[in-house]
Parts: structure tokens; sequence; C-alpha cells
């Protein structure tokens, strides 16, 4: 397997939460990015995030592991759970926590 | 106005009996916002619908269309959003 793309999938394997995204929890460099951080954060919970901005091949290549052609990408327990429209929509319902289990 | 229809295309092809609009928000031409009916999206999950539209459109992203919003509907809860 590509070198990126299992350095992708050991963070997925290795954090319950982990938000690919364009810049940091701190300085989100993109609208869809920031709301994301932004439910995150509301629900008081740990989550890692990687920047995208910083690692061009990683940008190219969480696209191909996730068949998915945006960011931001969020995982839970290693599952695929979306981008930013997702994410707000599955918030507002309340089944974000109860996926993330909190 | 091209790339608007040529999504709308797509997307229609990919999802059976749909109603498709394409917004362009912020007139930009590059954040665009989709919103699909059909009943095709009964008894799919949230992640399920928005896989098949992006599937029918993700050659489209990297080129002209920096990033799609999108909202997924059947006919019935279409009819709820607006009305309620």
């Amino acid at each position: 397997m590509d070198e990126t793309l299992e350095k992708i999938k050991q963070d997925i394997d290795s954090n319950k939460i982990i938000l690919f995204m364009k810049g940091n929890r701190l300085m989100p460099q993109c609208g869809f990015s920031a709301r994301v951080v932004h439910i995150l954060d509301e629900l008081k919970i740990d989550y890692e995030t990687r920047d995208v901005l910083s690692d061009e091949l990683l940008r190219e290549k969480i696209k191909e592991f996730s068949n998915w052609p945006t960011l931001p990408q969020l995982y839970v327990n290693k599952e695929f759970i979306g981008g930013c429209d997702i994410v707000s929509e599955l918030y507002k319902t309340g089944e974000l926590k109860k996926i993330i289990g909190c | 106005m091209e790339l608007k229809n040529e999504l709308k295309r797509c997307i229609e092809m990919a999802v059976s009996n749909s109603d498709v609009s394409i917004l362009d928000p912020r007139e930009d031409g590059m954040h665009l916002e989709a919103v699909v009916v059909s009943d095709v999206f009964e008894n799919m999950s949230l992640i399920q619908r928005h896989r098949l539209v992006m599937d029918a459109i993700k050659q489209y992203f990297n080129k002209e269309l920096h990033a799609l919003s999108l909202k997924t509907f059947t006919k019935s809860q279409f009819e709820e959003s607006i009305n309620g």
C-alpha cells in the first residue's frame, strides 16, 4: 500500500475521533472546516486533527482513501462519517452524540 | 452557468426520478449548493444519499468546483420542509 494511505489508515485506526481539515483547531482555514471544529468543540470531546494544507500528499490521498472529493472529513471509530453538511445535520438531530457516544 | 447545468445533468442521471436545483448563493460560481429531491432516498442513510450524489459529480471538484453544499430529501420530506 502507498505510504501516505498507510499513514492515513494508522491515524484513523489509532484515534477514536479524527478530523482531516484545512488548518487546525485554533485556526481553521476554511469555513466548512471551521463549522465542524465548532460542532466538535460544542460536544466537549477529545479529537485529533490533521491539516491537509500543510501536506499536499495527504490532501490528495485522503480523498482517495475515503472516496470523497471534498474536505473536511470526519472519522469516528474508524468509520467515515462525512463532511460539513452531514456532520451539521447529524449534530442537529442529536445523532452525532450517539455515534460518538457522549 | 455551464457548470451548474452540467452538475444538474450528472445528478439527474445518477439519482432516478430526481428534482435537482443548483444554487450559487455566493454568486462566485465555485461554492454551489444542490437540493436533490427523490424517492430513491427512501430508506437510505444520510451518508448513502450524499455518496450517491457526490460520486456522480466528483470529477468536477479540483477543477472549477470548490465546494458543494448538499441537501437531500424524499418527496414527502421536501414538502414537509417547505410547509413546516
